[in-house]
């Protein structure tokens, strides 16, 4: 354990960071968990740090998140979002960022289309970089996030059985889950249909299942993922209906394994398609949850970040 | 191998602590509308036994105490090496209107009081702030900031290092000065 100190000053991807960094960035936001819940929850850390966040794709929850975790930390904070500027008279990623960064901004937060894209940008440029998003590679805030609701849940989570459930194949939040599950010892399985399943997923160490059923008896916790219909460009499966009716997640196949299964969800959730209502207001739903612990697991971040210059 | 000299020892550390409970007791009596504020680390396990000995002596256990973190707080966060790691904060009870007494066990340059005082008007607007520090290193203040209760009094130079020994953490009372250098 390498004590109060991450081992890198990005956080590009789950892939890059150390068990150790994981359970750093846990114990940090359990602080922060505590700040956001007093009644005055702002604490004066990064009041010299200015932070920019650049968001290239469409993002509510998680561009809220970080705006107000850079807030709580008194953050200087300037948005950017790629719909309302340069970026559509063609000017490159690197001429964007390197004309706001002469702005002397400290930290990065983007969110891109294109996979690597923060990766790209680190190599590039000085400031810190936070990874909120990249196409379909990774979404590592997101990631930790979820980790950390599900440790509150269930304890350590070694040994524990996290299933994925849905768009695998799309989804950056099923990648960076894998890889901070499997640091964090926990075993995972991803479900869907077979179009929706990378092939040769299993060389990651997860398995693989087809039937939701059976990927709920198996499982403590079931993340589920949306349909990224914005994503595909062909036809992966029939039908919406079908898709709901196959692997939707209904209360009476929770109530069929007989057990308690923790629901999550990153958002945003399309009711009726992969999460019934009934289940998505179940109280075994920590998705709102998941929404407080975003911030305190962000400002974490950025706080640990900052400090490495 | 550096090797401290002893200061204060145990039984002097005890008598001290006992003597700042009666100087307490002097200004706020019964303690109604007071609480005792540690700042983590050591200033907790400090408030935690102010608390107990003013138990003691008045038999009364309902004065209340809580714990102050002030990483979030600190003025030099960029200006380090590495982050320091952040404990709890557990303030229990509200402190609006209250008369607070903050904690610690050494008062050095000043800011942890600093970076205490502003951490705790984010919980609130006291009434008043007091300050009561077991070792007060008077002169190496960067801050106009001084202590109301005074356990001992060290003038060192900037160089040397004053460390307390707690019975609960360290395994005994002690207070022990660390020479610059080990010239002391």
């Amino acid at each position: 354990m390498s004590g109060s100190q991450l081992s890198t000053r990005h956080v590009l991807g789950i892939k890059y960071l150390t068990e150790a960094d994981i359970r750093l960035i846990f114990k940090t936001a359990k602080n922060f968990k505590e700040v956001i819940n007093r009644p005055i929850k702002k604490v004066p850390s990064l009041r010299d740090v200015t932070v920019a966040n650049l968001f290239f794709e469409n993002s509510t929850r998680t561009r809220l998140s970080f705006e107000l975790a850079e807030k709580r930390l008194s953050a200087d904070v300037v948005n950017f979002s790629a719909s309302s500027s340069s970026v559509k008279k063609g000017e490159t990623l690197l001429d964007t960022v390197n004309n706001i960064l002469s702005m002397k901004v400290d930290m990065v937060v983007m969110r891109h289309p294109a996979p690597g894209a923060a990766y790209f940008l680190s190599q590039h440029i000085d400031a810190n970089i936070i990874n909120a998003g990249d196409g379909t590679h990774e979404h590592p805030t997101q990631a930790l996030l979820d980790a950390y609701s599900m440790q509150e849940q269930v304890g350590d989570l070694k040994g524990k059985k996290i299933a994925i459930i849905g768009d695998i194949l799309h989804s950056r939040v099923a990648l960076s889950n894998i890889f901070c599950l499997q640091k964090l010892g926990a075993k995972v399985q991803v479900c869907g249909p077979p179009t929706l399943i990378p092939k040769h997923i299993e060389k990651l160490g997860v398995s693989v299942s087809y039937d939701v059923r059976k990927t709920l008896e198996w499982c403590d916790v079931a993340n589920l993922l949306r349909i990224q219909l914005e994503r595909q460009d062909i036809k992966y499966f029939p039908s919406i209906r079908e898709y709901a009716q196959y692997f939707g997640i209904q209360q009476e196949l929770i109530a069929n394994t007989g057990k308690k299964i923790v629901i999550m969800h990153p958002g945003p959730i399309n009711r009726g398609v992969e999460i019934s209502s009934e289940v998505a207001d179940s109280k075994d739903s920590i998705i709102l949850q998941q929404v407080e612990n975003g911030v305190a697991i962000r400002m974490a971040i950025l706080y640990l970040l900052a400090a490495t210059r | 191998m550096k090797k401290g000299r002893i200061i204060l020892e145990k039984e002097r550390f005890q008598l001290t602590l006992e003597r700042l409970c009666h100087q307490l007791i002097e200004s706020y009596d019964d303690f109604t509308d007071t609480c005792l504020i540690g700042i983590q680390t050591s200033g907790v396990v400090m408030a935690r036994r102010i608390q107990k000995g003013l138990a003691a002596i008045l038999s009364k256990d309902d004065i209340q105490s809580g714990n102050l973190d002030i990483t979030f707080y600190r003025d030099d966060f960029r200006l380090r090496e590495k982050p320091l790691a952040p404990s709890n904060t557990t303030i229990d009870f509200n402190i609006e209107g209250k008369r607070v007494i903050l904690v610690d066990d050494v008062l050095y340059t000043g800011r942890t009081i600093q970076a205490a005082m502003s951490a705790l008007q984010d919980h609130g607007r006291p009434r008043q702030v007091e300050m009561l520090t077991l070792v007060d290193r008077r002169f190496n203040r960067h801050l106009p900031i001084r202590a109301d209760y005074v356990g001992i009094t060290v003038d060192s130079v900037d160089e040397a290092y004053v460390q307390v020994n707690w019975e609960e953490a360290d395994g005994s009372d002690k207070v022990l000065l660390f020479g610059a250098k080990n010239i002391v």
